[in-house]
């Protein structure tokens, strides 16, 4: 009951959010350079006069601007996100072709990062005044400074062109006809790349809110009390402080999905992974503004969908919230 | 302790900070040791590093020298991140204030617009504000400035919040010193230490940005940037991975400094925090 009212809550405001983006969207069509009607027509560059108005008329753009705006919105209401004319596809089905390799990748980096940042944060605030401990934090700390767009081209040189271990680009083998389990296999081999240098940097922030959050938690009276008992130390770290420790974890993943959208762009444009963000990078090179703004959309609706999760996520480990709201 | 001792105890800080300096040192100098166009194509491309005498990183695939564009690259980056940074505070500052000072409704409603550009995905609003706007110094500034401003929003309406009903403001507010005053004169100053920590290291996100930016061919065209650098040699990794290496590593190092000397400040500036921490 509870969780039916707060999931509609988080809908609705959901589409508040994605009905001020489609505003952004329309407004920023009409700051692009060049002609609108040549913009939504995909032909950006097009100088014929006649072919213009055509457009122009075609796209109501004669006609006043709030009435423009109207098209818009309700074209996109429908799903219709326009028409690519350089990939000859409406810009829905690029998008929709292409979602499945990027969920596959940021999840996949998001696990990741999630797992080995929250061991490498508890390891290090088990061993905070030893060397390990601070070995630990200097990587992350190297990590979170490193562009993960030149991480994933070293990776490319040392991994695949030196070492010959993994494929450089792609999801899978091309021409090899594999089906399935030696098709799984073939796509996980393509995966390691990409993932691990998308999951990196967020290991980094991962670990050290994990850190920091497992060292506030070791103050508290219960770890005291717990130890007191005779409880052994390896259990107080993770019955006690961890559990306690995961909520601001939780927290700064939900916010940090977002930022993991965006950082597939440039991982897919690196590996030639088949998702959104390498779609995007081929619109921008084009500069098919319909569809880089069509999967703009989509972005954010992604993050939006992940934030709702990890609040469900949220309530699930910390019941009390559910008293308090 | 004075601040300068306090920061210094911060060995991280002390490196980050030497760094740091040795960067600002290349860009300042890019002009006098390569006062020539870092576009023009001096030797034969593909030098590898120390091949020919003078080309100590060797040339990229146009014949440039890899070392002028490290140097000039350090000044584009160096005041990419600081400008960026700067117009994000002119944005962030005022609105968390107004938010955090006046509370109630002008809070809700500058909040839900803060949150609304907290969701949307930071690094894809860059990259189409930058390909709507043309790509410029300009437009790669505003950008970043765009995509980075609610977190100092919501840090600055969080200390507004935390001050407003001290002492000294409610003096302030009976002997009838304005609204503007009290935020400007009284509050403000108060809320500059976690500020100046924040910007020093939104300074690290900021050349961060800009060099993926750059990467993708969002870059100025007109100012050769450690991000283009890599981006244009991404295609002859194979032959040459040295082109894409060493701007990298500027990159790294910078940010590294960034976020190091950043730290340094939290401590300097916070010395009861920092004495929690340890």
């Amino acid at each position: 009951m509870l969780y039916a009212r707060l999931i509609t809550m988080r809908l609705m405001k959901a589409i508040v959010v994605l009905f001020l983006i489609i505003i952004f969207n329309f407004f920023l069509i009409h700051m692009a350079p060049g002609d609108p009607a040549a913009i939504l027509a995909g032909e950006a560059g097009a100088t014929d006069k006649e072919f213009l108005r055509q457009l122009r008329e075609r796209f109501g753009l004669d006609q006043p601007i709030y009435v423009q705006l109207w098209h818009y919105v309700s074209g996109i209401a429908t799903l219709d996100f326009g028409y690519s004319y350089r990939q000859q596809m409406p810009v829905l089905d690029l998008i929709l072709q292409r979602l499945p390799a990027t969920l596959l990748l940021t999840g996949t980096a998001f696990v990741l990062s999630l797992a080995l940042g929250i061991l490498a944060g508890s390891l290090a605030a088990a061993r905070v005044k030893k060397v390990s401990g601070s070995l630990i934090m200097a990587l992350a700390l190297l990590f979170y400074a490193t562009p993960l767009f030149w991480v994933a081209l070293m990776a490319v040189v040392l991994f695949s062109v030196y070492l010959d271990w993994l494929p450089a680009y792609g999801m899978y083998t091309v021409g090899a006809g594999l089906e399935g389990f030696a098709l799984v296999l073939d796509v996980a081999k393509h995966l390691i790349l990409p993932a691990t240098t998308l999951a990196l940097f967020f290991m980094a922030i991962y670990t050290r809110i994990t850190r920091a959050s497992m060292l506030e938690a070791s103050q508290q009276d219960y770890v005291k009390t717990a130890r007191a008992k005779g409880l052994k130390d390896r259990v107080i770290q993770r019955r006690h402080i961890l559990r306690n420790a995961l909520l601001p974890i939780i927290t700064l993943a939900g916010l940090q999905a977002g930022q993991m959208v965006g950082g597939a762009i440039l991982t897919e444009t690196v590996f030639a992974w088949p998702g959104i963000g390498r779609l995007m990078y081929e619109a921008l090179m084009q500069r098919d503004y319909n569809l880089l703004l069509g999967i703009f959309f989509f972005s954010a609706a992604l993050v939006i969908v992940f934030n709702i999760v990890t609040d469900l996520v949220y309530r699930l480990a910390d019941p009390r919230i559910k008293e308090a709201s | 302790m004075s601040f300068f001792a306090r920061f210094a105890q911060n060995r991280g800080a002390l490196i980050g900070l030497i760094i740091l300096t040795m960067i600002i040192l290349m860009a300042i100098l890019a002009p006098l040791l390569y006062p020539e166009s870092p576009w023009r194509m001096v030797q034969r491309p593909f030098l590898s590093p120390m091949e020919v005498d003078g080309f100590v990183l060797g040339t990229d695939t146009m014949g440039r020298d890899v070392a002028a564009g490290l140097m000039h690259g350090a000044w584009v980056s160096l005041l990419i991140g600081l400008v960026s940074t700067a117009v994000a505070l002119i944005i962030g500052v005022p609105l968390g204030a107004i938010a955090g000072y006046y509370g109630g409704l002008i809070d809700d409603g500058l909040m839900r617009f803060t949150e609304f550009f907290q969701t949307i995905p930071n690094f894809a609003l860059a990259i189409v504000l930058v390909a709507i706007m043309q790509p410029s110094v300009t437009s790669i500034v505003l950008a970043i400035a765009i995509v980075s401003w609610p977190p100092v929003a919501r840090l600055v309406r969080a200390e507004f919040m935390s001050l407003r009903h001290r002492e000294y403001v409610e003096a302030a507010r009976l002997v009838g010193q304005t609204n503007s005053t009290i935020i400007l004169r009284q509050i403000l100053p108060n809320t500059l230490s976690p500020i100046i920590v924040l910007a020093s290291l939104m300074v690290a996100t900021a050349i961060l940005l800009e060099s993926a930016l750059s990467f993708l061919g969002l870059g100025d065209p007109n100012v050769m940037s450690w991000g283009y650098m890599i981006g244009a040699a991404r295609t002859v990794i194979r032959q040459a991975w040295w082109l894409s290496f060493f701007p990298g590593i500027a990159i790294l190092l910078t940010v590294l400094a960034l976020n190091l000397v950043g730290e340094g400040l939290d401590d300097a500036l916070n010395p009861k925090l920092a004495r929690q921490r340890q």
